[in-house]
């Protein structure tokens, strides 16, 4: 008989003499993570009590928010219209053969109308303007802490929080809503495109037909739930890229967890608005 | 080599020495005041009861070995980083516990060089320069333009007005940051390794610079340096950090004179 026949406890992990160890250690990193997450709340519930008081305060800074919104605004419209392009002529292609299944394709215009105003159009532009400003944001504020450009501006008697962040956080408010009624245009058109390459049909009566039924709160409140989304990655990204530390290994976190962060609370906050919406808007 | 007063050892907590007299022999109010300053980062002591004062009109070189907390030291004067205790007093008044608008204030008379120059990268050279002309005067963009030109002229820059930082090397920045650090005209002046990385006729450009704002313009200057022979050639009163604690002040030639180990040693070998 081998040795390990022999011994009764061969059976059991080398480990399990230590669970009680490794129970503490896996509370403990928990614990950590949980720790972690409510200090990072407190650290952004901090940035954006500062950004408020500096909010209020002379001078406003509209030179600084008027080049802003060139940037985030006027250098996205291309990848939001080109997003919303791609939408509208997806769900244009994959909407009409279920319709067509149903006897229901006199109501593709409709439906493609409304996926598009009331929840596409939206989600699509919050979620490229998170990739595209979000990351923008997060790796120049990040190179600027590491630089010490922060501090340069800090030194010369700038609110850096009022220069870099107030401004940023504004453009990002405004510029949301507006990128998205272009999303919103682009995809009815390319929709239209997608409908017309396989069943000709005039601009003007598919869009006749895909507003029928369709009121100003359809189209006013799915729109201005973006308000929600510019706030929310603007105010991540200048917040994590102020707090950014280390080199530049600490200029690509920044950057990368802008990006995850203010893409996961842009959907939480869909949910969440969608829901409002539906009870005080329908 | 410019000072007069006699070099003091300051092993322990100490009073700082007088820095009311210049090289030239006139009597001026101080502009900095630090005393029992401490700064910690975690378990890590960086200062340690540090005392120092600088008059109007007086150039103090503080030196010591990497990581003693000279940067520090200036970023606790501007207030972009807060001092565990001490006292910190501009003109006077103490900036602990000041509102951040009151901060902006006295920073508005401070020019401050960076070790780095952290010039900001999307801002062409005349708009580095331009940036706190902009923010806190009322010129008009051609007074702005004269005045940057000006200042550019003064470090020797004045052909890169529409050069990116990017464009420019390491000696240039630093003499671009400069520039910038003296548009508001401050009555005192931080730098922070200001000829490192400059060529020797650069460096003594920076420096002669330097002294001429210090006798045109009564700067109080505070110079943290490596380079000895600048701080030679610029300083009234030499500090030398060492271990948290100002180890002596004096003029240079008192340091160079010193018979205490460290400061001969370092007075010898550090470059």
């Amino acid at each position: 008989m081998s040795q390990d026949a022999r011994n009764p406890t061969r059976w059991i992990s080398p480990d399990a003499g230590n669970a009680p160890s490794l129970l503490v250690a896996t509370l403990h990193s928990v614990w950590g993570l949980f720790n972690g997450f409510l200090e990072w709340f407190g650290d952004l519930g901090l940035f954006a009590w500062q950004v408020i008081r500096a909010a209020v305060r002379r001078p406003f800074e509209g030179r600084e928010l008027l080049r802003q919104f060139d940037e985030l605004g006027s250098k996205s419209l291309p990848v939001v219209a080109l997003a919303g392009a791609a939408i509208g002529f997806v769900l244009s292609l994959e909407s009409r053969s279920s319709l067509v299944r149903f006897g229901a394709k006199s109501m593709l215009p409709a439906a493609l109308v409304y996926s598009i105003i009331h929840e596409t159009g939206p989600i699509v532009t919050g979620l490229v303007v998170c990739g595209r400003v979000g990351a923008g944001i997060g790796a120049e504020l990040g190179s600027m802490k590491v630089t010490e450009q922060i501090d340069a501006i800090e030194a010369s008697g700038v609110n850096p929080y009022k220069f870099l962040a107030f401004t940023r956080i504004v453009a990002c408010i405004l510029v949301l809503p507006l990128l998205t009624l272009a999303a919103d245009f682009f995809g009815v058109l390319f929709g239209w495109i997608a409908e017309t390459l396989v069943e000709p049909v005039s601009f003007l009566r598919f869009v006749n037909q895909g507003f029928v039924g369709a009121g100003f709160n359809d189209f006013l409140a799915p729109t201005f739930r973006t308000v929600f989304f510019g706030l929310i990655i603007g105010t991540i990204g200048c917040f994590q890229g102020m707090r950014t530390q280390g080199g530049t290994a600490g200029v690509g976190l920044s950057a990368t967890s802008s990006v995850v962060l203010s893409s996961l609370f842009v959907i939480l906050a869909d949910v969440f608005l969608v829901k409002f919406i539906l009870v005080f808007f329908s | 080599m410019r000072g007069s007063e006699p070099a003091v050892l300051l092993a322990e907590e100490s009073p700082t020495t007088s820095a009311a007299e210049t090289s030239r022999g006139k009597a001026h109010a101080p502009a900095v005041v630090l005393r029992g300053l401490h700064k910690s980062f975690g378990s890590q002591v960086v200062l340690d009861g540090v005392n120092l004062t600088v008059a109007s009109g007086e150039t103090l070189a503080v030196l010591g070995r990497s990581g003693t907390g000279k940067s520090v030291l200036l970023k606790l004067i501007i207030g972009l980083q807060q001092p565990g205790s001490g006292s910190i007093l501009i003109n006077g008044q103490e900036i602990a516990g000041l509102s951040l608008e009151a901060m902006n204030e006295i920073r508005k008379k401070m020019g401050f060089l960076f070790q780095h120059a952290a010039l900001y990268d999307s801002l062409t050279v005349e708009q580095n320069i331009a940036f706190p002309l902009t923010r806190h005067t009322k010129m008009t963009p051609s007074e702005q333009r004269n005045r940057v030109q000006e200042l550019l002229a003064s470090v020797g820059m004045e052909a890169d007005l529409q050069k990116m930082p990017s464009d420019l090397s390491g000696g240039m920045q630093k003499r671009v940051g400069l520039a910038r650090a003296l548009a508001l005209e401050p009555g005192i002046l931080l730098l922070d390794e200001p000829t490192a990385g400059l060529d020797p006729i650069t460096s003594c450009e920076i420096d002669q610079l330097i002294l001429k704002l210090q006798d045109e313009h009564e700067v109080a200057s505070i110079v943290v340096t490596h380079d000895l022979l600048s701080a030679k050639t610029i300083a009234d009163r030499v500090a030398l950090l060492h271990q948290g604690k100002v180890l002596i002040e004096g003029t240079y030639q008192e340091l160079e004179n010193s018979q205490d180990e460290f400061v001969s040693e370092f007075m010898k070998r550090d470059s």
